[in-house]
């Protein structure tokens, strides 16, 4: 096995060139033979074969023919799963402007044009389309493919209503080919503006705020109806891209880390009737049965609550707080246990590697490995309506997946090599600096084989 | 060894609390028509059953037995600013549309704090950084339930209202932080004449608005064709005033802005229902009484602003003997949980009986929140909400012992004493285990580049 690394670090210098030429390559066939399949969707596969044809997974099972054209990896000590989706993130955004904001629940925007109210629209964006801002240059897409990754759910962070995220794949020829569905959700923070920048200054401004554009933009669209229908007559309705925006959202993000906000994101849910998933999840393990009646899916952060690093080591911090810490990365298992749609998410992490330690500690906390796995594949797909599609490995989804040479959720990862839309990646070496390596090594039928591949 | 058994009885109490009660053989102060006598009071599904001092012990009740103790009604604080976690939408200088229903935070350990010091209703109000601020809550202290399970059912909900320095401090880039809170750029208004715009600007925006949907809702009734009106968060609130569907509490200090306010309010049609501070209220204590408005004021604090200097500790006596209905609240955590103190003083400075005293924090303040049909006295059919005092509510002295709500029974003051130490060994046993994690696993090696895991 050992030849694999090897290969790719040797074929390293080639592949960036390649990258570069191989634009318009179909991607071939390729066929994984006598590998540990985890389909996820089904039993786990445990000597099976897959086939990746144009971009999309022809086939899977025990007795799989090996198509005569296809490239085969000879899997015997690997195990193939389904590639990993980050269910809330910047990846493709950049991360110097996208990521700086952290957590945006509780973090204060820039200055931005002075607000007298709900009507100047503060801290709104709700047009920006992640969709159209992604792009293959973000260093942070292979960290993420190096570990596993090959989707995810991206967002526009900034602001009350910061944009509408898009599920993408973490890798494509052209930025425009990572977009799998453009319009995932509305990303909603509760905000609120700096010092000198007018409405909304406190919380319940925030709110009044989001349930007045809602207001606002359920009247547009009878008042717009309307004139459509018989325009004679009739004052022309305004034209308010922060309300197009919201309209064009399939449904919303609201963050909830304790289970007051939890229980208060709920009922703001339920009142501004558009679908919801709920994000953050901190005090998630009290909050089981808040969480099961509203029916609302939950993104979990793997961002556990740490002691402050750099804390004042005489303060005295509260049980609250001990508790906090100590519950927090049970919040999986309890949610698993009761039945609840949830999925992982990387929050702020900015090195995809730490995940894993993370989504260890949840395991550490009671979560199965099987629903820890869920947690980053299927359910992502789920919640966001993709599962048609991605979070699996199933005959004639999108071929995602990754291949590694034992159990994929470690602190650190043995991923051999990934596939989005079929391409195959290899991860850097564990010591190259960010962009040094790891890119797209072919997949292409024209493209030179390898020493690992026959 | 005889406290220890009404301990057992109290904590059988906490768990059930549909079974029916009789605290026996206390000075009841009912703060209603039957006066103070040593007598009992029986509770049946978080309802006063019986009162007098002979009561038949229904078969199967628990019995406390009080003698020596003190019980009356659960405290009543008109003017409170705990269990929010927004307080001054400061940005603008008319806030209606916020609200305290929208971020009340039940995990606020002031709400404990109050129970412990015999309160068992509040109303919280939106601060007072502008002319019109946003919507209050009533809650009942129910510590330990959710958000929803504090407020006061049934309420008739209020809004704050501010006149004079906070409000028109935002206006004075000079002016700080103190009101505002978001002042860098001055907002009007910077004046009390302004103040006085404010508030009749946005009533006349309140009116055209009720007149735009009601012409909205006719033409639409006579099957015309019309174009639907935006609803506007900001003035539904006032629309309420308007219709006498919402109490106004105004944050008040000056003899003048207080005639100002009530012009206003006569020249619109509706009714100031309480005006809070009032420090100057003495002075047009006749005004006040002729409008209807309730007052409702501090004991003797004073002078800690200009507006402020003119207070005197008589101030609520000689409301209450010029015929307004007057209370005494905190508006602070800390005062919150001694209000029972605070009425004391009303004897010394005033002249005023006992019960005259204890009715400034119990059943004055239910009236002004019109929740007197249900809290306020302990009488028949009303709310089991009864604080238990080892001795005379009115003096320093005293302890608060236990306290119900409903029927049940939220503090507890041996259970919360002798409670203490399997707390601190709770939180020792978290704070060691963490450590021999840390030390297990050595430094935390996320690779964020040292920065803080919260970025606040």
């Amino acid at each position: 096995m050992k030849s694999i690394s090897s290969a790719a670090v040797a074929a390293t210098a080639a592949t960036v060139l390649m990258a570069g030429l191989a634009f318009a390559e179909p991607p071939g066939t390729v066929a994984i033979r006598n590998a540990r399949i985890v389909t996820v969707s089904g039993p786990i596969i445990a000597k099976g074969t897959v086939i990746l044809r144009n971009g999309l997974i022809a086939d899977v099972g025990e007795n799989v023919q090996v198509p005569a054209d296809a490239w085969v990896i000879e899997g015997e000590g690997l195990t193939v799963y389904p590639g990993l989706i980050d269910g809330l993130s910047t990846l493709g955004l950049g991360s110097a402007t996208a990521a700086a904001g952290g957590r945006a629940a509780g973090a204060t925007a820039a200055a931005a044009p002075h607000s007298n109210g709900p009507e100047d629209r503060p801290l709104t964006t709700s047009w920006l389309r992640a969709a159209d801002e992604v792009k293959t240059s973000d260093h942070r897409l292979e960290l993420a493919r190096n570990v596993g990754f090959t989707s995810a759910v991206t967002f526009p962070k900034k602001g009350i209503f910061a944009g509408e995220g898009a599920v993408i794949n973490l890798g494509a020829d052209r930025d425009a080919d990572m977009v799998i569905v453009p319009a995932a959700g509305q990303y909603i923070t509760m905000t609120t503006n700096s010092f000198g920048g007018g409405f909304p200054s406190a919380l319940f401004g925030t709110i009044a705020y989001i349930r007045q554009l809602y207001l606002d933009a359920g009247r547009y669209q009878r008042v717009k109806a309307q004139y459509d229908a018989n325009p004679r007559g009739l004052p022309r309705p305004e034209y308010d891209r922060a309300l197009e925006g919201v309209i064009a959202s399939p449904r919303i993000l609201l963050p909830a880390e304790n289970i007051i906000q939890i229980s208060r994101m709920i009922k703001f849910a339920a009142e501004l009737k558009q679908k919801t998933i709920l994000y953050g999840l901190d005090e998630g393990y009290k909050a089981a049965d808040l969480v099961k009646a509203s029916g609302l899916p939950v993104l979990v952060s793997l961002r556990w609550p740490e002691k402050p690093r750099d804390g004042d080591p005489d303060e005295v911090e509260s049980l609250k707080t001990l508790e906090l810490r100590d519950k927090a990365p049970s919040t999986p298992a309890v949610l698993a246990k009761n039945g609840i749609l949830f999925a992982f998410y990387s929050d702020t992490i900015d090195q995809p590697r730490d995940l894993f330690k993370d989504v260890r500690k949840a395991m550490a906390n009671g979560l199965s490995a099987t629903d820890a796995l869920k947690a980053l594949t299927i359910n992502v797909a789920e919640i966001y309506g993709v599962a048609d599609r991605l979070g699996s490995i199933e005959k004639g989804k999108i071929a995602n997946l990754v291949v590694t040479s034992g159990e994929l959720l470690q602190e650190r990862p043995p991923v051999k090599m990934v596939f989005i839309d079929g391409v195959k990646y290899d991860p850097a070496p564990e010591a190259a600096a960010p962009g040094a390596g790891g890119g797209r090594t072919g997949g292409a039928p024209s493209a030179r084989p390898q020493g690992d591949i026959n | 060894m005889k406290t220890r058994a009404i301990l057992a009885f109290a904590a059988a109490a906490l768990v059930c609390s549909a079974e029916t009660l009789v605290i026996q053989n206390a000075t009841v102060w009912t703060m209603g028509k039957e006066g103070k006598f040593v007598g009992s009071v029986v509770i049946t599904d978080g309802k006063i059953a019986a009162v007098g001092e002979k009561v038949m012990v229904p078969p199967g009740a628990k019995v406390i037995d009080a003698t020596g103790q003190h019980l009356i009604p659960g405290i009543i604080d008109c003017h409170s600013h705990i269990a929010a976690e927004a307080i001054n939408e400061g940005s603008v200088s008319v806030s209606a549309m916020v609200g305290i229903e929208d971020v009340v935070n039940p995990e606020d350990i002031s709400i404990y704090r109050a129970l412990a010091g015999g309160v068992t209703t509040a109303n919280v109000l939106h601060g007072s950084a502008n002319s019109i601020g946003g919507k209050c809550e009533v809650m009942k202290m129910r510590w330990g339930k959710d958000a929803a399970g504090l407020k006061f059912e049934g309420a008739i909900p209020g809004i704050k209202f501010a006149l004079g320095e906070n409000p028109k401090r935002a206006g004075n880039v000079q002016g700080g932080l103190g009101g505002g809170g978001n002042t860098r750029i001055p907002r009007y208004p910077a004046t009390r004449m302004g103040v006085e715009d404010v508030i009749r600007t946005a009533f006349t925006e309140a009116r055209n608005y009720q007149k735009t949907w009601k012409d909205y809702n006719e033409k639409k009734a006579r099957g015309e064709a019309a174009v639907e009106p935006e609803r506007n968060l900001t003035l539904e609130p006032l629309v309420e005033v308007l219709e006498g569907k919402r109490f106004v509490h105004a944050h008040c200090y000056r003899a003048d802005e207080i005639l100002m306010l009530l012009r206003i309010a006569d020249d619109f049609g509706f009714k100031i229902r309480t005006l809070q501070h009032v420090l100057e209220g003495y002075k047009v204590a006749k005004e006040i009484a002729a409008h209807g408005a309730g007052a409702s004021t501090f004991s003797d604090w004073w002078s800690y602003k200009i507006e402020a200097y003119d207070a005197i500790p008589y101030n609520a006596a000689i409301m209450e003997k010029k015929g307004v209905l007057v209370s005494l609240n905190s508006d602070s955590a800390e005062l919150m949980r001694h209000l029972n103190t605070e009425a004391a003083k009303v004897m010394k400075y005033g002249g005023l009986s006992e019960e005259e005293a204890l009715a400034m924090v119990t059943i004055n303040p239910a009236k002004q929140l019109a929740i007197d049909n249900r809290v306020g006295s302990i009488e028949t059919g009303k709310d089991a909400d009864l604080v238990l005092y080892d001795k005379n509510p009115l003096s320093n002295y005293t302890k608060v012992q236990k306290v119900w709500i409903d029927g049940n029974q939220y503090f507890d003051r041996d259970k919360d004493v002798s409670g203490r130490a399997a707390l601190a060994a709770e939180k020792k046993s978290l704070e060691d285990k963490e450590k021999e994690e840390s030390r297990r696993q050595g430094p935390s090696s996320r690779g964020n580049g040292g920065q803080p895991r919260r970025p606040e």
